[in-house]
């Protein structure tokens, strides 16, 4: 085959030969690098690899991964991704798609891919904007958003992308941004050893429609006081010297000065509770693109994976009744003999 | 044409000496009705049953409300069930019934109309009370002001009748009432001299788990039985001989099972597993229901949550090398054509089955219609040309449904599969195939590179497409060396690269269209018989098979030939429709839609076809359609 010469372990065995088509300087670009970074750490397989997309700028990314690749249709691909991974669960399936694309039009079809646990790593590149269709107003952007659909401002409530995550009982939330490789890699291969439903929400710049969005929050210089690093067992701290913490009051998270309230009141991060409350709370600590945020994952926990149970069932039936005999499934119901005389 | 069904049951009932000597009859239609809760489905496929072990050939018509339960007693709430039973082959659940049994006022209010005059009425007459009466709408009592004039009436106290049967059993009075219509059922059973044993192993197996219901249904079907053999009430007893059939091993089934089990076998001729991607929908639920219960088959089934995702998962799978098919009626389709295109696209097999009921929107979800014609053949974003079978007949699905996926995997490509509320619910004896007669449909997925990269090296080409067929290889994920990405956005020609050039889109359209036009030369002739000299052609498609069949003899009988030319491929079609469309001076297109099929048959063939058209929710009596016929006829003389 013509891989002899390439060596899984470099970059370049997971690249296609296709020209990137993002705009340059777009976010998308650092995150197919940390995927294919990824790859060459994984023992994975290039054939055994499928990226699954809908429409819209993220939607591309399947074309760019040297694997097997499915662009599909706006906001189904979690639906055509539940159908290869229930027939195929031998594969490593990848769903990537943005706000619009997952959350609008999609928005069924993600809660359901949640809910039912099927074994996809679904990854959404949430920049609360349409870039494909060149700047409207998205179900995550915030209220008031100026675009071309809302010239007076939008009056949309926004999505919390976690909140839906866990409202749908995802068994894997996690949330990282484009700036930071690192933390991306890490963010994707827990995504990916996770059995199950793996939401990985990406906070992602687009430079040409919505530039800038997450600055305040994910800029270098801002980042301690902004980024709340989320480490399963440890309380929530953040800030230079960790002054600051999340407390739960009334079940409502918010950050407070561990000055005000004692080490003791900060809470400790329990990503494996099977009540997704917690991370609930967590992804509504931060409503607007301004407060400090939590990044890493807000929840895995394991519980029974969908196709999985579908093939478990196709185990117990051949088992009970023996491989399917065709002709006995026709003489199945009541038959008569008619005899030729 | 001496052939006997060889049904012997030493112990039936049946069989016992009878009070009165039984009339040989050739047929008989007879109507079942009563409330949604009366249980009258259930009546009329026991006695079906019965009457299919008993050799006869048959024809069904369920027909009930689209609410579970509307207000009781109402005529809202009336369900019915038609059956013709024959000794000799029939085409249709029969015109007119012959008889009618009514378990309350509405029943026989809503039904009254269909029954032929002379005919006779078997009454619940517990029913008929006041309330009732007020309920449907009847002032007086229709059993005292002429209303059942000119009809045999039979007036039978069921309810009580079956609760006092049932009486020495430990059963709840509900449960007792309920039971009433086992004791119709035995009533009917000993009026056409059905053998009882099937319906009693029927009864004993299906409430098993119930033992007081058991014993109260089997004492109800006994008690009416009995009724029938010991009052003098009934004057006649009648007995319809087995239809010659050909030798072999029968079964009863309806449209929607022949369905299931004709994907369940696709999957065994195909080698490959099976994949259902369904959202439930009436009347399509039950290939759902049925394919659920076989996965020992490698089956899987996959309850999506909506009629997109159910497409959409079904394709994933065909990514995957499945066999896969998505279930809908009419309302679901338009909701699928979006992934419909995209399968279109991206050249994967997917089978989609409509089965078709009343439209537009939710319309009749109960009733039958074949007005998914031109969404099935047209109804799609840009041009996307994909092929399109129909059924025509409840057994035929089985057939068709294996037509339809192999022509989804040889040509990788989505196959519209046509059937109806009709055909889904309706019954007919089917002659089990042989299964080793059956097709090897199976293809072989791509495992080695096909062509060159631009550096020359070796290389795969998803759309580099097989001479003769025109098919792209399908080479499924875990294929080494074969990694490459598919999507909605045009392919170039061979490489599969997104390709916005104007003549690479141009070529590849042309391309898909000559792909779906070339099935044409590998699909068989479509039907055609005459049974004489005829100046008209009927063309016909779908579930109209049976009654452009019954049309035609009463047509014959009045001395017109006529000939029949039946598709069961929509697109493409069979090379024989032109050369025999032109030879008639009139063509009738009889549908169950507004004339869908004569439209296209007018652009294709340009003949001056004329339509005939059916918008009730009902299939085409004989009657009407040779009516229809002879009209066209005449008006056609009087032109020339
Ligand atoms: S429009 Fe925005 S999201 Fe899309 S490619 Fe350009 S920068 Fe990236």
């Amino acid at each position: 085959m013509t891989d002899v010469t390439l060596d899984p372990t470099k970059r370049g065995y997971w690249t296609s030969d296709q020209d990137v088509r993002w705009c340059p300087g777009c976010g998308d670009y650092g995150i197919l690098a940390a995927m294919q970074f990824l790859f060459t750490e994984l023992d994975v397989k290039r054939e055994n690899t499928v990226f699954v997309s809908g429409i819209g700028c993220a939607a591309r990314f399947p074309y760019y991964m040297e694997t097997y690749g499915m662009h599909t249709i706006h906001g189904r691909a979690p639906a055509i991704a539940t159908g290869l991974a229930v027939a195929r669960p031998d594969l490593d399936v990848w769903v990537v798609g943005g706000d619009g694309d997952m959350l609008s039009i999609g928005g069924n079809h993600l809660i359901h891919a949640l809910r039912r646990n099927v074994n996809l790593k679904i990854l959404l590149f949430n920049n609360q904007i349409y870039g494909l269709t060149k700047g409207q107003y998205s179900p995550t952007s915030e209220v008031g958003k100026v675009t071309k659909s809302t010239p007076a401002g939008s009056i949309d409530h926004p999505f919390s992308t976690i909140g839906v995550a866990a409202g749908a009982g995802a068994s894997f939330i996690a949330r990282t941004h484009d700036l930071d490789r690192k933390h991306m890699i890490e963010v994707f291969r827990a995504a990916h050893q996770h059995k199950g439903a793996a939401f990985v929400e990406i906070y992602q710049n687009c430079n040409v429609f919505n530039d800038g969005i997450y600055d305040a929050i994910v800029k270098r210089s801002v980042r301690d006081e902004m980024m709340i690093d989320l480490v399963h067992g440890e309380r929530i701290l953040f800030g230079a010297q960790k002054q600051r913490g999340v407390v739960i009051e009334n079940g409502e998270a918010r950050v407070a000065d561990v000055a005000d309230v004692g080490l003791d009141a900060i809470v400790v991060h329990d990503s494996g509770r099977l009540n997704p409350s917690l991370a609930f709370a967590l992804g509504h600590l931060s409503n607007d693109n301004m407060s400090p945020t939590p990044f890493g994952i807000f929840r895995s926990v394991a519980i029974a994976e969908y196709a999985e149970g579908v093939n478990d069932q196709l185990l117990a039936a051949n088992e009970a009744s023996g491989p399917g005999d065709l002709a006995a499934l026709l003489t199945s119901g009541a038959t008569w003999e008619v005899t030729g005389r | 044409m001496t052939d006997t069904a060889d049904v012997t049951d030493q112990e039936d009932l049946a069989n016992g000496t009878g009070r009165l000597e039984t009339t040989a009859v050739n047929q008989v239609v007879i109507r079942f009705a009563g409330d949604s809760g009366d249980g009258m489905q259930l009546t009329g496929d026991r006695f079906t049953s019965a009457s299919a072990m008993a050799g006869n050939d048959l024809a069904t018509l369920p027909e009930f409300p689209a609410e579970i339960r509307a207000p009781q007693g109402t005529l809202a709430g009336v369900s019915a069930f038609q059956v013709h039973i024959s000794d000799h082959e029939i085409y249709t659940p029969g015109d007119q019934p012959d008889v009618l049994i009514a378990m309350n006022p509405a029943a026989l209010m809503s039904e009254l109309g269909r029954v032929r005059s002379g005919g006779t009425l078997i009454l619940n007459t517990d029913a008929f009370d006041q309330r009732n009466f007020d309920k449907c709408g009847y002032e007086v009592d229709p059993r005292t002001d002429g209303t059942l004039d000119g009809f045999i009436v039979h007036e039978v106290p069921m309810t009580k009748l079956t609760v006092v049967a049932t009486s020495e059993i430990d059963v709840k009075k509900r449960d007792a009432e309920r039971a009433k219509n086992f004791f119709a059922l035995g009533l009917i059973c000993w009026m056409y001299s059905r053998p009882t044993a099937p319906t009693l192993d029927w009864i004993e197996a299906k409430f098993s788990a119930n033992e007081a219901v058991l014993e109260a249904n089997t004492v109800a079907f006994k008690a009416g039985h009995a009724f029938g053999e010991t009052t003098e009430m009934f004057a006649d007893r009648y007995e319809v001989a087995a239809a010659p059939y050909e030798a072999g091993t029968y079964t009863n089934i309806t449209g929607n099972t022949a369905t299931s089990w004709g994907m369940i076998a696709a999957g065994q001729l195909a080698k490959l597993p099976v994949f259902l991607g369904s959202y439930p929908i009436t009347p399509a639920s039950d290939i759902l229901h049925e394919l659920s219960r076989h996965k020992n088959f490698g089956v899987r089934t996959f309850q999506a949550e909506d009629e997109i995702a159910a497409a959409g998962a079904a394709l994933g799978a065909a990514f995957g090398g499945h066999l896969a098919f998505t279930t809908t009626s009419g309302p679901g389709v338009a909701l699928k054509g979006e992934t419909i295109g995209l399968a279109t696209s991206i050249e994967l097999p997917l089978v989609i089955i409509d089965v078709q009921r009343g439209g537009p929107s939710t319309g009749l979800p109960t009733k039958t219609e074949a007005s998914d014609l031109m969404l099935a053949l047209y109804g799609r974003h840009g041009e996307s040309p994909i092929p399109v079978v129909a059924a025509h007949s409840p057994s035929n699905c089985f057939y068709m449904a294996i037509e339809a996926c192999r022509i989804a995997l040889k040509y990788r490509t989505p196959v519209i599969l046509l059937t109806d509320g009709y055909l889904a619910n309706g019954a007919e004896p089917w002659k089990l195939p042989d299964v080793d007669s059956l097709p090897d449909i199976s293809v072989s997925f791509t495992t080695e590179l096909n062509a060159q990269g631009p550096d020359g090296s070796p290389a795969f080409h998803p759309y580099l497409r097989d001479e003769e067929t025109l098919a792209r290889p399908w080479a499924i994920p875990g294929t080494a060396g074969l990694e490459h990405r598919i999507g909605g956005l045009e392919k170039a020609d061979g490489s599969g690269d997104v390709s916005y050039d104007p003549g690479n889109h141009s070529h590849m359209t042309d391309l898909r269209q000559a792909k779906i036009d070339g099935i044409a030369k590998d699909i068989p002739a479509a039907e055609f018989s005459s049974n004489g000299e005829a100046d008209t052609l009927i063309v016909g498609w779908g579930s109209t098979h049976g009654s452009i069949t019954a049309a035609r003899e009463l047509l014959k009988n009045e001395g017109v030939s006529t000939a029949h030319l039946h598709l069961t491929h929509l697109a493409p079609m069979a090379t024989n429709v032109a050369e025999v469309i032109g030879n008639y001076a009139n063509v009738v297109v009889p549908e169950l839609n507004k004339g869908q099929l004569v439209k296209v048959l007018r652009a294709q063939y340009l003949v001056d076809a004329k339509g005939v058209s059916k918008m009730e929710g009902l299939p085409f009596t004989g009657r009407e359609l040779a009516a229809a016929v002879q009209e066209i006829r005449n008006n056609q003389e009087a032109l020339s």
